[in-house]
């Protein structure tokens, strides 16, 4: 498998922590973050959280609610007392009817359901941290083009342009790691739900949009026939 | 709210007040008659002495002079029987059978043989009277004779008096029945009292007030109370644990489904071979159609459980909508739909608002389900003619003929083939009108699209 490592773009990396007990879940969960590039630590109980909340400074916190020793709640209520605004999504597996008021009143920035699809905690991560968007630096500088993938802000030889969801979500995985060659596969399952019933080939709809994109810049996406797609600079 | 309906059997207050003014009743009517007769014998009795003194006197008037009888009638024998009416006095001496003075016609009865008074009510020249008889035996040497005196009035002066004391004994009466039927009406208010405000304090309380009864009560209440308390204690528990039974159901379906799908998933990245990643992504399909059925049965079950006692309070649609908006606003741009909201800028409704948050997200959730990308769901909320939200989408649309049905439990569209979906989104959504003495209409825009619109 090929990791790109979050070294190359540091001021990109985001720094993740996980609150979960749940084992195969949280390395799930953990996996796919660091494919996105992201730094995850991981927490098993509330104990552990508070120790590395303390301990470092994160972009955005994942907590799940029922957790071994205390109710995440218990977490989050401290963690908002403690004057952290560190954004905060909650993970819960709990009745939408009855839990999700009290999550928000509790100053959670947004909750997924579990089950949840990696592509909907990625796009609320996403959603939460533009919010937020004071707080951090995001932009990425290759070549001649400047992207902020929370913001959607493409910037190519002078002028700016805002991405479509599935275009940005497609550069981001490119611009990641350039060079790399990405499978049409690889590429169809980061970008589409399971119920979106389309073939692979409607991957073949965003490059060509990508490339319209890049046209000006000194970025090129190649098709590699039978392998994949590649981001290469000029 | 629905008022429940109870069988009446008759009315305690009722039943109290036709007992105590019923027997008042009783008690008057025998007071009244017992005062009248009492009266009516008294006034008869002084009659009748007055009669007898006068017989008495015609009697003792009877002398024996030369073998023949003389009766020489003293003036106050009658003028003792005088009234302020104009009775009419009768009167017949007979001496051994044979009438000597007086009414021939007035006839005696045959019982007056001895010195008794005879006393009878009797009818003379059709005229009721009154008769007192009396006799004497007048004795010389070699003589013996029975003088018979009977002296009749009639009765008007006597029914005088009597309709008098009737009425006066009815004023009586009715005073007593009036002064008892307010002390029956006091006496069944201040029984009743205690019992109306058990049921007004339990009335006015809030549907989640399930806190026992701690006024004290009337002992004749206690068991009452007591049980009362006691069911609304088990109410609030299984209550609490069906909340928190729903709660954990999900927190135990979920979590395992959670992961499962994440190593799915995480297969399907590791996976090249294509039949491998179509079975794997059916079955990330089916996980996540498991687990929407699981989330959407205990939401409906959550709403069942709550139309039961709806806490109904100002609820903004417009805001819930806004909420709900941006809370789908990440999922939407995956599939790079936009969700616009339009209408006025605040629609205050009456009612529960997690129940109408939980249908605008399923009806939203449904819109989003069948768009496909790159278009547009359209919420609009306005307060005319009645307050409504409106969600339009531009997927396939229903099928004419199925919009009848669709609000079935478990019923889905033909056009919602491959599309994720239990079925109870729109259920729920009715539910929720319905809780609310609303509706949901079920349409196609004209765009050919859905078109679900919410009454409330």
């Amino acid at each position: 498998m090929n990791l790109s490592q979050p070294t190359v773009w540091p001021d990109y990396t985001m720094k993740f922590l996980l609150v979960e007990d749940n084992e195969e879940l949280a390395h799930a969960i953990s996996t796919r973050m660091q494919l996105d590039g992201h730094v995850i630590d991981h927490a098993i109980n509330i104990a552990d959280a508070i120790a590395y909340s303390e301990a470092g400074e994160y972009d955005l916190i994942l907590l799940d609610i029922m957790l071994p020793d205390g109710d995440g709640r218990d977490f989050l209520s401290r963690h908002r007392d403690g004057q952290k605004d560190t954004p905060v999504i909650v993970l819960t597996a709990r009745s939408q009817v009855s839990d999700r008021i009290s999550m928000l009143d509790l100053g959670a920035d947004d909750y997924v359901t579990k089950p949840f699809d990696h592509a909907e905690l990625q796009a609320r991560c996403r959603a939460v941290l533009r919010r937020r968007s004071g707080t951090s630096q995001t932009l990425i500088k290759l070549a001649d083009v400047e992207f902020d993938p929370v913001a959607g802000h493409l910037s190519v030889a002078g002028s700016t342009i805002v991405l479509r969801n599935r275009e940005l979500r497609l550069l981001e995985l490119l611009i990641n790691a350039p060079g790399n060659i990405f499978s049409k596969q690889k590429l169809f399952d980061r970008l589409f739900s399971y119920d979106d019933d389309v073939s692979e080939n409607a991957i073949e709809v965003y490059i060509a949009r990508l490339r319209k994109h890049l046209d000006k810049s000194r970025l090129n996406i190649t098709t590699l026939r039978g392998l994949g797609y590649r981001l290469d600079e000029e | 709210m629905k008022s429940s309906e109870v069988q009446i059997a008759g009315s305690l207050r009722r039943r109290l007040a036709v007992t105590l003014i019923g027997g008042m009743t009783i008690l008057t009517l025998l007071l009244f008659f017992v005062v009248r007769n009492y009266a009516a014998q008294i006034a008869q009795q002084s009659q009748d002495s007055i009669l007898s003194a006068s017989v008495t006197s015609i009697l003792d008037a009877a002398t024996m002079r030369d073998g023949e009888v003389q009766i020489d009638i003293p003036y106050a024998s009658f003028s003792m029987l005088g009234t302020n009416t104009d009775d009419r006095v009768f009167y017949v001496i007979y001496q051994d059978g044979v009438a000597l003075s007086g009414y021939e016609e007035l006839s005696i009865p045959k019982a007056s043989i001895d010195e008794t008074s005879v006393l009878q009510s009797t009818t003379f020249m059709e005229v009721p009277v009154r008769q007192v008889t009396a006799s004497r035996v007048l004795a010389g040497a070699d003589f013996r004779t029975r003088i018979t005196a009977s002296i009749a009035q009639t009765q008007d002066n006597l029914s005088g008096t009597l309709a008098r004391i009737s009425r006066n004994a009815a004023i009586f009466g009715a005073g007593f029945f009036s002064l008892a039927v307010l002390l029956s009406i006091l006496a069944t208010s201040t029984t009743i009292g205690p019992l109306k405000r058990l049921a007004d304090s339990i009335a006015r309380r809030g549907p989640q007030d399930l806190s026992p009864v701690e006024k004290p009560v009337p002992s004749e209440m206690a068991p009452l109370v007591s049980s009362l308390n006691h069911l609304m204690h088990r109410l609030d528990k299984s209550m609490t644990q069906s909340e928190d039974f729903i709660a954990e159901a999900a927190h135990r379906v979920r979590t395992p489904i959670a992961t499962v799908r994440s190593h799915a998933e995480m297969t399907l990245q590791r996976v090249d071979k294509e039949e491998n990643r179509q079975a794997l992504r059916s079955m990330i399909r089916a996980i996540d159609e498991t687990s929407r059925a699981a989330g959407q049965l205990l939401d409906h079950a959550m709403i069942a459980f709550r139309a039961h006692q709806l806490e109904f309070e100002a609820v903004d649609l417009v805001e819930i909508s806004r909420e709900i908006v941006l809370r789908m606003t990440p999922i939407a741009e995956m599939k790079d739909i936009e969700l616009q909201l339009s209408g006025e800028s605040s629609v205050i409704v009456s009612g529960d608002s997690i129940l109408i948050q939980n249908a605008v997200r399923n009806l939203v959730d449904n819109a989003f389900k069948y768009s496909p990308a790159d278009s547009n769901i359209e919420i609009e909320v306005q307060s005319r003619p009645s307050p409504y939200l409106k969600v339009v989408d531009y997927g396939p649309g229903f099928l004419q003929a199925e919009i009848e049905t669709l609000t079935d439990r478990f019923t889905r569209g033909v056009n919602a083939e491959g599309t994720i979906g239990s079925g109870l989104g729109l259920t729920i959504a009715r539910d929720v009108a319905a809780a609310h003495n609303g509706k949901l209409v079920i349409e196609n825009h004209h765009s050919g699209g859905a078109c679900v619109i919410l009454y409330l």
